[in-house]
């Protein structure tokens, strides 16, 4: 006998009902970095637009600092963490393998909801966002809680001159839920495991443990930059022509924060409009991979520069190399 | 097919997009580090410009020969 099989529907539309951040207390500026490398403020300024970066301080994890995103997030977005159908992490600096920090962080938001960590390295917020939404959509979940989430300060070497500047933690948070209108454009996005290597884990954990080394994230600059600037520029304005959005209707843009001079070329490339707020968090808060995009748009929400309802596309790529991006309208 | 001249004009005006020097100074003879002040990160900037631009493929291998604006309107010439 052949019995027929119910198929889920939910919402028509899905948008961004909270974003929140937290940012970790201990601040690391230019001067504090060069006494580990060999380096300058002003060349650091200068070629990443960075000038100090935040680390966890005492007590501080990549749980906490979820957490506290998280339970901001569930508060703009008045709901609570039982209400919510799914948790997705995206960290590469959970250094527990298993179980996940999803799973970890719905118990303590007394969620029993599905929960899951994906790896996607900096593009990871809008991967999960990317989920989220089809989640919605499909009526496979109601409210998705997506984090991103990096405590990358215990994964960079800190005396390697061509990544120690660079890397940072923190978190961002964002609430996705039904809407009536439309929040969350197509998502573009893809993978280029051709250049597995240009931006991985220096040792497998199995071979550092029997090294009795530690591994780090190794980054081949040049490759990344050359990409970023290519490709995923290329990549950003097929996001927009997705989401049937013109330059000119846009208001924000939030691509990752790797490198103000990768923004700027794209924003050469893009040709956007003078009155796009662009993001650009990378100066205060480094770069945080998973945790750069929300942290960027809270904080600009927060300082006034970006406002609700606004059009913003997000843009965010890394290790994989991955990418993916969306149109979205802000919380 | 482009000539020189056509090539190192609009090479000019990419390295003036990408790293602010006047056009008049993008000029054959110059270094891009040393006399035009083009920085390792502008550097790869122009070159992927010059493969938009030109329709060429520039492996890193050669990238990193590519010394002075003649160098670069050469590799544009024998490979476009």
């Amino acid at each position: 006998m052949t019995g027929t099989i119910a198929a889920s529907s939910g919402a028509t539309f899905a948008a961004m009902l909270s974003i929140a951040s937290a940012v970790p207390s201990r601040v690391v500026d230019n001067a504090e970095m060069c006494t580990y490398i060999d380096s300058s403020d002003e060349w650091i300024q200068q070629r990443t637009g960075i000038a100090e970066r935040r680390w966890v301080g005492e007590g501080e994890t990549v749980e906490t600092l979820a957490l506290d995103a998280a339970r901001s997030a569930l508060q703009r977005a008045g709901i609570t963490g039982s209400q919510l159908s799914a948790l997705i992490v995206s960290t590469v600096t959970y250094f527990h393998q298993t179980p996940s920090l999803a799973a970890k962080l719905a118990f303590a938001l007394d969620s029993t909801a599905a929960a899951f960590d994906i790896s996607a390295a900096c593009a990871g917020f809008c991967y999960g966002l990317a989920q989220a939404e089809s989640l919605v959509r499909s009526g496979a979940a109601e409210y998705v809680l997506v984090i991103g989430v990096e405590e990358l300060s215990r994964f960079t070497n800190r005396h390697d001159r061509g990544t120690a500047f660079l890397f940072s933690d923190g978190a961002g948070a964002a609430v996705v839920g039904p809407s009536d209108v439309n929040g969350i454009g197509p998502v573009v996005w893809g993978s280029d495991g051709s250049q597995a290597d240009a931006i991985n884990q220096t040792l497998e954990w199995s071979d550092a443990l029997d090294a009795g080394e530690r591994p780090y994230v190794h980054m081949d600059g040049r490759a990344v930059f050359k990409w970023a600037t290519g490709f995923i520029s290329e990549a950003a304005r097929k996001v927009l022509d997705a989401a049937g959005v013109q330059p000119e209707e846009l208001d924000v843009f939030i691509p990752h924060q790797a490198n103000n001079r990768i923004t700027d070329a794209m924003l050469r490339s893009l040709k956007l409009p003078e009155h796009v707020v662009v993001a650009r968090t990378i100066k205060q808060f480094g770069n945080n991979s998973a945790a750069s995009v929300p942290m960027a748009m809270d904080s600009l929400l927060a300082s006034g520069e970006a406002q609700s309802g606004q059009t913003a596309l997000l843009i965010g790529f890394g290790a994989g190399l991955v990418y993916a991006g969306q149109v979205v309208t802000l919380p | 097919m482009a000539t020189t001249e056509e090539i190192r004009a609009q090479l000019a005006e990419l390295v003036n997009d990408v790293a602010g020097v006047p056009v008049e100074d993008v000029q054959l003879d110059k270094s891009f580090v040393d006399d035009l002040d083009v920085d390792s990160l502008a550097m790869v900037e122009i070159i992927v410009g010059c493969e938009e631009k030109f329709g060429v493929t520039i492996p890193d291998e050669d990238s990193k020969n590519l010394k002075t604006v003649g160098d670069a309107v050469a590799y544009v010439e024998a490979h476009s």
